[in-house]
């Protein structure tokens, strides 16, 4: 038997088995988050099989230049979040606290612009619940409140997921100033990571799908 | 790359991880990519425009997990559980899909 350290669990062999069976289990909750928003892609498609000229005017609307301004800073959050694991790996804690920083720095300012964008989508009478006064023509009304209400879903899923990947980070940087999270127990940091990365993913496909879904050059671009 | 390839002895370090310099290279590629499904939805191409921009995200979803998520570095099993999760994905798309799209 190993001599018995802190950082292990009684029922594990070893620091090695320890850490596997966290990241198997990390791994099994994401795979039901894919599912969870595979469902919902998959709805997306099939809507926009039914309504594809409701679907490429609905995107019309979108503010194309905050939408990549916000994928950009997504990316970015996801490299800062990359460098806090290999930060905690190496048991750097300035390096960790600073990245596990900018990567909630990052996602509120993705939370920012995209609460901008929904007020924005508010005064232009695009909500199309809550009973609040909705603006589409006849013929497309049915077909645009589907986009729209789409839109919010999943955004807004994506959007809560962001703000508990926030409040993580926020644990982790407690964690990170009190000496934490380091070398043998940066397991942790690893699997809030694979979290992180995971909402960034989901980002990667509603960003072209709702923003880049129908051209805009019109021919020649 | 040579920490890449190290195996789990230590108990400490039983992990693979790479190399920072991976991460920077990866995150220029998914700015290269941003770049070029932003670019190539100023033209027309039909439906063309839709299937580029999801074999793009799916090339940025790849790297993601690939590099970032560390599946790269990952032993078997969880190349397998991730594998397994688009698969049932892949049957539940695949289905519904041959469902809607030929009526």
């Amino acid at each position: 038997m190993p001599a018995h350290d802190a950082a292990l669990a009684h029922h594990f062999h070893d620091a090695s088995q320890q850490r596997r069976a966290a990241e198997l289990g990390m791994w099994l909750f994401l795979v039901t988050e894919f599912m969870f928003f595979g469902g919902l892609f998959l709805a997306y498609l099939v809507y926009r099989h039914w309504y594809p000229k409701e679907f490429a005017l609905g995107s019309h609307t979108m503010d194309l230049a905050l939408g990549t301004i916000n994928t950009f800073v997504l990316l970015t959050s996801s490299l800062t979040m990359a460098l806090s694991v290999h930060a905690a790996a190496a048991s750097n804690r300035r390096m960790l606290i600073l990245c596990l920083w900018g990567t909630i720095f990052l996602g509120a300012i993705f939370l920012g612009i995209k609460a901008y964008e929904y007020h924005h989508k508010y005064v232009e009478h695009h909500i199309p619940f809550g009973g609040l006064e909705f603006h589409a023509q006849s013929p497309h009304r049915l077909g645009l409140a589907t986009f729209y209400n789409l839109y919010f879903l999943m955004t807004g899923l994506h959007a809560l997921h962001m703000v508990i990947g926030i409040v993580l980070m926020l644990v982790l940087v407690v964690l990170a100033y009190r000496g934490g999270l380091l070398g043998p127990r940066s397991i942790i940091v690893h699997n809030s990571g694979l979290y992180w990365h995971f909402v960034d993913l989901v980002w990667v496909y509603l960003f072209p799908f709702f923003y880049l879904i129908a051209a805009r050059g019109g021919g020649h671009g | 790359m040579s920490a890449a390839h190290e195996h789990p002895g230590s108990a400490a370090h039983g992990e693979h991880h790479p190399q920072a310099s991976v991460y920077y290279v990866v995150f220029a590629a998914l700015l290269v990519l941003l770049a070029v499904t932003v670019g190539v939805a100023q033209f027309d191409l039909g439906p063309l425009n839709f299937f580029v921009a999801a074999l793009i995200a799916t090339t940025k979803a790849l790297l993601i997990m690939l590099f970032f998520m560390h599946v790269r570095y990952s032993p078997p099993l969880i190349w397998l559980v991730a594998f397994a999760g688009f698969a049932w994905l892949a049957i539940l798309f695949a289905f519904t899909l041959a469902d809607y799209l030929t009526r």
